[in-house]
């Protein structure tokens, strides 16, 4: 049985003094995909099914390496916080934290492959 | 995780079906969530043949004609019968059409199409029949300190306030706290225990925009939490519900707006 009051049921913790900068920047990274998004799809489709050095060659250029790059990078990081976001609607107790830090780590080595992966392509 | 599935004593069963009115007839159908914590057994829908040629136009008319005239164990709140005191709200819907969180004194039962379902509050815990337990909800109401803060020396007569300033307010002062929207949001469902919901969220923002209040700031650092604000994803089954017309939608954005004001 517990005493605790209602209202220090209601304010737990307190405030985290934490979540505009993550609000902030999930705004910044979606108005960045508005526009990376079409691009990539324009610059990386044309490619698909093309001979192996045309691949190659295609992706040495600036443009659609660096499209790509910023794609991969911002579209992982976007999926990072986002992802985050899902798992704390949904999930409750130390099961949100070992997924958040899961998914975490996913997002930095997807985007860590991306990148070199096209960093091979490109140099 | 998140809990999809009614528990086994909280799956809801047929109940007793009560006799038609003798000589009625003008008879509608209405199933009503019944739940006694006195008996040990599940909830439970029951059938009530109601005379509406005999029955006020309100969803609550009915209700108030059932527990009178046919079954005097039907729970529930009520008290204004004007849409004020915002005792009566449950969620009300037909066969044909989905449940709405709503006032039943404000609601007519003609709005409904085919049999009427009443069922308490979504997703609170019951106390009986149609009273969900609003204990949690109002302390989190409690918790965004619903007064006017100031700092500066109390006037002679008053705190005054312009007319454009007064204005503000309106759309936001109407809330009378009848939890309507707060369990109609999916993210109140999921994380209730943190997230203050829509209405809070709606009266922190009346105080926040309040001309005469002295503590923005603090209101605005209380409520800089990913799950007291940020648990917001913008679903507006709070604006769609709203017996009074409110939009705590709205409101709840503006305050991600000043909050990304402050920070940038």
């Amino acid at each position: 049985m517990s005493y605790l009051t209602d209202l220090k049921r209601a304010v737990g913790h307190g405030s985290a003094r934490e979540g505009t900068m993550r609000h902030w920047a999930m705004t910044k990274s979606s108005v960045a995909l508005l526009i990376l998004t079409p691009l990539f799809i324009f610059t990386f489709g044309p490619m698909l099914g093309e001979p192996h050095d045309e691949v190659l060659a295609y992706f040495s250029r600036p443009f659609p390496a660096i499209v790509a790059g910023l794609m991969i990078v911002v579209g992982f990081m976007h999926f990072k916080t986002g992802i985050q976001m899902v798992i704390e609607d949904y999930m409750h107790g130390l099961a949100r934290e070992y997924t958040i830090i899961a998914t975490t780590c996913l997002s930095y080595a997807a985007a860590a492959v991306g990148v070199f992966a096209l960093a091979r392509m490109a140099l | 995780m998140v809990q999809f599935n009614l528990p086994k004593n909280s799956t809801i069963r047929t109940g007793k079906t009560w006799p038609k009115p003798d000589g009625a007839t003008n008879v509608r159908k209405v199933n009503i969530y019944r739940w006694n914590p006195d008996d040990g057994e599940n909830p439970r829908v029951d059938t009530y043949f109601v005379d509406m040629d005999t029955c006020g136009p309100m969803v609550l008319d009915i209700l108030i004609k059932i527990k009178n005239e046919i079954d005097p164990t039907l729970t529930f709140r009520r008290s204004c019968r004007e849409g004020i005191c915002g005792s009566c709200a449950m969620n009300i819907g037909g066969v044909k059409s989905r449940g709405i969180n709503t006032l039943a004194c404000i609601y007519g039962h003609d709005e409904i199409e085919g049999d009427i379902a009443i069922y308490p509050l979504p997703h609170m815990p019951v106390i009986k029949d149609l009273i969900p337990d609003l204990t949690h909800f109002y302390a989190q109401h409690a918790s965004i300190m619903p007064w006017l803060e100031t700092k500066t020396n109390r006037p002679a007569k008053e705190w005054k306030q312009s007319i454009e300033d007064r204005k503000k307010l309106d759309g936001l002062y109407e809330c009378v706290m009848c939890a309507s929207c707060s369990t109609s949001c999916p993210s109140y469902w999921w994380n209730g225990d943190r997230y203050l919901g829509p209405a809070a969220l709606l009266h922190a923002y009346r105080w926040i925009i309040d001309s005469r209040d002295e503590a923005t700031g603090e209101r605005l650092d209380e409520l800089e939490d990913p799950f007291k604000l940020y648990r917001c994803h913008t679903i507006m089954n709070c604006a769609k519900t709203c017996p009074k017309g409110l939009n705590p939608a709205k409101a709840i954005a503006e305050i991600k707006k000043m909050m990304v004001e402050r920070v940038v």
